[in-house]
């Protein structure tokens, strides 16, 4: 379904990532893990048309996606929950969701898809009318999701949903991924929390300084690469969740 | 009745003040670009009046409409021929840009219109005066305020109702996410110019009537106005526009009528001092509330 081939990413003179493959099979939950700053986000962001790739190919449903504008991207079919959550937080929930549903906008299904978010998140309909910058950290995760979902996305890229949350929270946000994926979401996933997302995921990949370090299913990355020295040469300063 | 001309005089000139500033943070909103070209808008649309009220036959309403969706016209294509080219550049060229549009501009007129004012045709009504409740005030503001009150409850309907009008709210704050909902960039950037020009024809038609006549520098002393305005008021949001408008033309009511007429030359001086002690101890401007400066990229 997605293909990325020799991908690389700059942010002006930085290089942020090289050289990067990847693949995402139709149904498949795909997790991207490596450290602070080791380029999952620009790869993400790459994939998303945020960050125009210098070289290096994203085929999507046999379609070359590399050289396209965000919103031409997310109307094919790929939608990312940005890392922050990146909420209107001026807008209201429901011009939060409405604006989810814009690129493929249909009158009709339109109240039918606002229910199913309800039943997704019941939350969601309480806040209906409030301004998305009043919920809690978790409140907009979900309404994050949640808008990524409107737009009926064939892929969807969540980056470190779990970020900033609460256990039970995060608990919340990880069987939602489960349950997204059981109803035949494809799912590219960012998490920092490694050892979580390995539970849940088909395959996954490991990043390390802006290329790609493994990829294999979670037992093989399990068994073959010490991830605790992988995570050792992170960034010191934020402590590694992965006791593996 | 004093109290009540004074009233409906400073509401009128809140009023076109509001406008003015308005048409500056719209652009400012999403852009983060204080347009320097916006009063050529204006200007423009004074020409606009001049030439089509020359031909002598053109009802003047149908003239002054036509100048309002002259200078949208006239707006949207600077943004199609000069600013999204250098959109993705840096802010200075942005800046830049705006410089040479504006520049541009005035010269389009000054080299084959003149340098010299025009003189531009009003209907008669524009000079009547009305007695409301015992106080005399000029029709042309009583039309100012109408005319506010209808375009303010237009745009709020817009913003709020219509989902371009949401997407440009949801651009001010977040521009790339905007973008990954499948908002297109240039869609909301060239409503915003469209709107800009709009409010700036509109304001044109009032501005111009003062003097009745039109210049290649009529749109610098508008500019300075909106820029003044969204200092006190605060460019960060579409209110703080509103109520910069409205407090500047409080400001210069109330200085016009308690400086001595000694002093009255120094009313400008005045106004400059009250805001650089704005930019100085209340730098986001009177309404706080307001969308962050996240960069078009
Ligand atoms: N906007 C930017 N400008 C310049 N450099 C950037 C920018 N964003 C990220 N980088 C750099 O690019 C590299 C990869 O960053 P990226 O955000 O992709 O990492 P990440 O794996 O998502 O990390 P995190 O877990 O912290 O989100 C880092 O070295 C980072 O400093
Ligand atoms: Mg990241």
């Amino acid at each position: 379904m997605l293909t990325v081939a020799d991908l690389y990413a700059s942010y002006g003179a930085i290089r942020a990532v090289r050289d990067i493959s990847l693949e995402v099979n139709e149904g498949e939950l795909v997790a991207l893990l490596g450290v602070n700053g080791a380029g999952k986000s620009t790869t993400l962001k790459a994939i998303s048309g945020v960050l125009r790739p210098i070289q290096g190919s994203v085929r999507f449903l046999g379609e070359e996606i590399g050289n396209r504008k965000p919103e031409a991207i997310v109307k094919r079919g790929i939608s990312l929950v940005p890392e922050g959550r990146e909420i209107f937080g001026g807008l209201t929930v429901e011009e939060n969701l409405r604006l989810g549903a814009f690129s493929s906008f249909d009158r009709g299904r339109y109240k039918a898809d606002l229910e199913e978010m309800f039943a997704l998140f019941p939350i969601l309909k309480e806040r209906f009318h409030q301004a998305g910058g009043l919920l809690s950290g978790g409140e907009q995760q979900m309404l994050a999701i949640a808008r990524a979902l409107m737009s009926h996305p064939k892929l969807l890229m969540l980056d470190e949903p779990s970020l900033g949350l609460s256990p039970a929270m995060t608990d919340q946000i990880f069987e939602l991924i489960v349950a997204l994926k059981e109803r035949g979401t494809t799912i590219l996933l960012v998490e920092q929390n490694a050892e979580r997302a390995l539970e849940i995921v088909d395959r996954a990949y490991l990043l390390a300084t802006g290329s790609l370090e493994f990829a294999g299913t979670p037992e093989e990355m399990k068994r073959k690469v010490d991830l605790t020295s992988v995570y050792l040469g992170g960034d010191e300063d934020e402590p590694c969740e992965v006791h593996l | 009745m004093i109290d009540l001309e004074f009233a409906i005089n400073t509401i009128s000139l809140g009023s076109l003040y509001a406008l003015l500033a308005l048409g500056l943070v719209f652009v400012y909103g999403i852009l983060k670009l204080v347009n320097f070209a916006y009063g050529e808008y204006i200007m423009i649309a004074g020409y606009a009046m001049y030439v089509l009220g020359g031909f002598g036959y053109i009802p003047w309403y149908v003239t002054m409409i036509a100048a309002v969706l002259f200078a949208a016209l006239v707006s949207y294509t600077t943004e199609l021929v000069a600013f999204r080219p250098v959109r993705t550049k840096s802010m200075t060229a942005m800046l830049v840009t705006s410089f040479a549009v504006s520049i541009f501009l005035q010269n389009l007129v000054l080299i084959p219109v003149s340098p010299r004012a025009r003189a531009v045709k009003f209907p008669a009504i524009f000079s009547h005066t009305l007695t409301v409740a015992g106080a005399t005030v000029p029709v042309r503001n009583v039309l100012i305020i109408g005319t506010t009150v209808l375009l303010l409850a237009g745009l709020t309907l817009l913003m709020k109702k219509t989902v371009l009008g949401i997407a440009m709210r949801a651009a001010a704050d977040k521009f790339t996410t905007t973008r990954l909902m499948g908002v297109p960039a240039n869609l909301v950037i060239s409503a915003t110019f469209i709107i800009s020009g709009f409010l700036a024809g509109v304001v044109s038609v009032f501005w111009v009537s003062r003097s009745a006549s039109v210049d290649p520098l009529t749109g610098s002393m508008p500019l300075l106005i909106a820029f003044i305005a969204t200092v006190l008021g605060g460019m960060h949001s579409l209110q703080g526009a509103v109520i910069g408008g409205f407090v500047y033309g409080l400001l210069f009511n109330v200085l016009s009528i308690t400086l001595p007429v000694s002093m009255i030359s120094y009313r400008d001086a005045i106004m400059f001092v009250i805001v650089i002690l704005f930019l100085l101890f209340r730098p986001e401007g009177i309404w706080r509330k307001g969308y962050t400066e996240e960069r078009v990229g």
